[in-house]
């Protein structure tokens, strides 16, 4: 009797896990097709269409080239030539010899990306890169995440800290500091277009605050450009990282002050020593997630500047832009795509192995 | 000691009203501009006059950009797709998360790492393959009162909708939450002879309020803002969502010098009822942006 209750038990029990088993299938199916479909297929094309010269829409097959796109995009060189102080165009003429694609040196096609002359002028040295314009591009993007991580973080940081603190109106505060988050970056760019014009509100703020201010056209100045975009886009998105820090200083025991208060630590010593250590995780999600987004810098450079004036703005993500959809080098863009997915999978391991070292 | 600390209390509210005039200045800008003649935005630039909507205030910028403009078909096109990402995507990842946290089948621990290994994929990576590929996908068509296959996502809604429908981060969300919510309520319905559907439907779903909010918000949001794909995959202006939409109206005007007073009103338009809904469920989208630091 027992026996069979048990053995009753069992194949009920079986056939419920047989069931739940095609159920579970079942129910997953729809959204891992889904993600079959438009995230690995595309991972993987990636992966193969950077080693061919595929482009878009075109009638020829696309044919395999090996690493010749990334040779194109990577390489770098180093390279004097003579110069004729009295004549400033013979270097360039020189350095067409060397450079110009029939020519049988390795900077056969190479271009410039940095030049400097020697004092008297008889010697100029070349760096030459296969795409100059990426390494442009790469090091616009380089700054722009490293300069973006501390004063976004940071100024995120403490707009966390302040509404932290006892001050009255916590709700209505955090809900002003979010609103650039949930403007979209189209709109955000455009608005800042009108501020940082020769007539905008940039610069009747500063002529207000600086005596004998001369007006500048930010968006036109090599040299301002892109840290009027760095300005801008941590305007809109401190206040998403606000919240996360909030989040993260919420789960800090309050105990943890009150004995700091009683062993008489002052507000910076409470800061350093209970804040801080339990905003370790926080810490490095913050810090993960601005390096990515910003790695991946795209619409304000596409809205404002188009990567100019002079490619002081031009990033990894426009290039990619740029080459794929602009010039339809498909392969070419996938390389480049490529070499970005590198580069944000390396910096996320960076900085956790980083964060964590310190533990 | 009294002094002192009112003294710091006074300086923190001095910080809150100078972030809290950063933050939204630029925002009033936009909105009082809009209410604004192109003459009357510059003569007002210079003083507190540019973020208040005073002297003559009308809505002739908006009439002109509703003339200008297919403005209600690009506000239409916005909503359609992201009103069916939002649904389709709640049901298809909340489906999979229900069985990835409550059934039990073979491979379910390396689908759910296979999840996490996705979010780390920025889409900037797979545009280009993707746009090559979508190309070359099937559809059928409506052509001359008959259906057609043909060849090419491109300048479809179906190509604005179907890659971000299921999304690694919303299965995740809802996983955790349903890891919450009590086992027992599955096993008493078992009982009763339910289906795992009807589980899914009938007890799940109505306890997940929170998750469903969480992730709508968070995948609306995504959609409404969307520019970088859009701006590869449509080019018919009858297709456009608001914010290509937006640049392509600021790309065209710049040359015949910029129609400043239209381009506010066409952002305040796509903006001012985004900031509205913010404003009343600004706990559910606070609760979303502190769930998605969760992952760290």
């Amino acid at each position: 009797m027992t026996t069979l209750t048990r053995a009753r038990k069992r194949l009920f029990s079986n056939s419920l896990n047989a069931k739940s088993a095609r159920a579970g299938i079942l129910f997953v199916l729809p959204a891992v097709a889904l993600l079959a479909m438009f995230l690995v297929a595309p991972v993987v094309l990636a992966f193969s269409l950077g080693f061919t010269n595929a482009k878009f829409a075109s009638p020829n097959e696309p044919e395999f080239v090996g690493i010749e796109n990334f040779t194109e995009l990577l390489s770098l060189g180093q390279v004097s030539v003579d110069a004729d102080p009295s004549d400033p165009n013979s270097a360039y003429d020189n350095l067409r010899d060397l450079t110009k694609p029939a020519a049988d040196t390795p900077y056969a096609g190479m271009q410039i990306l940095n030049e400097s002359f020697s004092e008297d002028g008889t010697k100029a040295d070349f760096t030459l890169a296969g795409d100059a314009l990426f390494w442009k591009s790469l090091k616009n993007t380089v700054i722009f995440a490293l300069v973006i991580a501390p004063l976004q973080g940071g100024l995120a940081l403490a707009l966390a800290l302040l509404i932290n603190s006892k001050i009255k109106g916590k709700v209505f505060f955090r809900t002003i500091y979010f609103m650039p988050v949930v403007t979209s970056m189209v709109v955000v760019s455009i608005l800042w277009i009108f501020f940082y014009q020769k007539d905008g509100l940039a610069n009747v703020i500063l002529d207000n605050l600086i005596p004998g201010y001369e007006p500048i056209a930010f968006l036109t100045d090599p040299n301002l450009a892109l840290p009027a975009i760095i300005f801008m886009s941590a305007w809109q998105g401190v206040g998403f990282h606000m919240i996360v820090w909030l989040a993260g200083l919420q789960t800090i025991p309050g105990e943890l002050y009150e004995a700091a208060t009683v062993d008489g630590a002052n507000k910076w010593q409470q800061f350093k020593a209970v804040t801080w250590p339990g905003l370790r995780s926080t810490f490095v999600f913050v810090l993960i997630v601005i390096s990515i987004q910003a790695m991946g810098l795209f619409t304000q450079v596409n809205v404002m500047t188009q990567g100019g004036p002079l490619d002081s703005t031009t990033t990894v993500v426009f290039h990619l832009f740029r080459e794929g959809f602009r010039k339809n080098e498909i392969g070419y863009s996938s390389a480049i795509a490529i070499v970005f997915f590198i580069l944000v999978v390396l910096i996320s391991i960076i900085q956790r192995r980083l964060t964590r070292e310190r533990d | 000691m009294k002094t002192k600390l009112s003294v710091g209390l006074v300086l923190q509210y001095a910080l809150a009203v100078f972030f809290m005039l950063l933050f939204c200045l630029p925002l009033l800008f936009m909105i009082s501009s809009s209410l604004k003649d192109p003459q009357a935005i510059f003569a007002d630039v210079k003083s507190w006059k540019a973020f208040f909507p005073v002297g003559d205030v009308n809505f002739d910028q908006y009439l002109g950009v509703f003339e200008r403009l297919p403005m209600a078909q690009f506000v239409f096109n916005s909503l359609l797709v992201s009103g069916v990402v939002v649904i389709a995507g709640l049901f298809v990842n909340s489906l999979a998360a229900f069985a990835i946290a409550r059934l039990k089948f073979r491979g379910q621990n390396s689908l759910l790492v296979f999840l996490i290994a996705t979010l780390v994929i920025p889409f900037e990576t797979i545009a280009m393959p993707l746009l090559v590929l979508v190309n070359s996908l099937p559809r059928l068509s409506w052509e001359d009162g008959s259906i057609e296959i043909t060849i090419g996502w491109l300048n479809t809604y179906l190509v604005q909708i179907m890659p971000f429908i299921a999304g690694g981060f919303s299965i995740f969300l809802f996983v955790q939450y349903f890891k919450t919510l009590p086992k027992e309520l599955d096993e008493a319905a078992i009982i009763d002879g339910a289906s795992y559907f009807s589980i899914y439907w009938r007890i799940i779903v109505p306890l997940a309020g929170p998750a469903f909010a969480t992730s709508a918000i968070l995948s609306f949001l995504a959609i409404w803002n969307a520019y970088l794909w859009p701006v590869m995959v449509v080019q018919t202006e009858a297709l456009r969502p608001v914010q290509v939409g937006l640049d392509y109206f600021w790309a065209s005007t710049s040359e015949e010098g910029t129609q400043w007073g239209e381009i506010m009103a066409y952002s305040t338009l796509i903006t001012l009822p985004i900031l509205i809904i913010f404003v009343i469920f600004q706990r559910a989208f606070v609760a979303s942006v502190a769930s998605s630091g969760v992952k760290g």
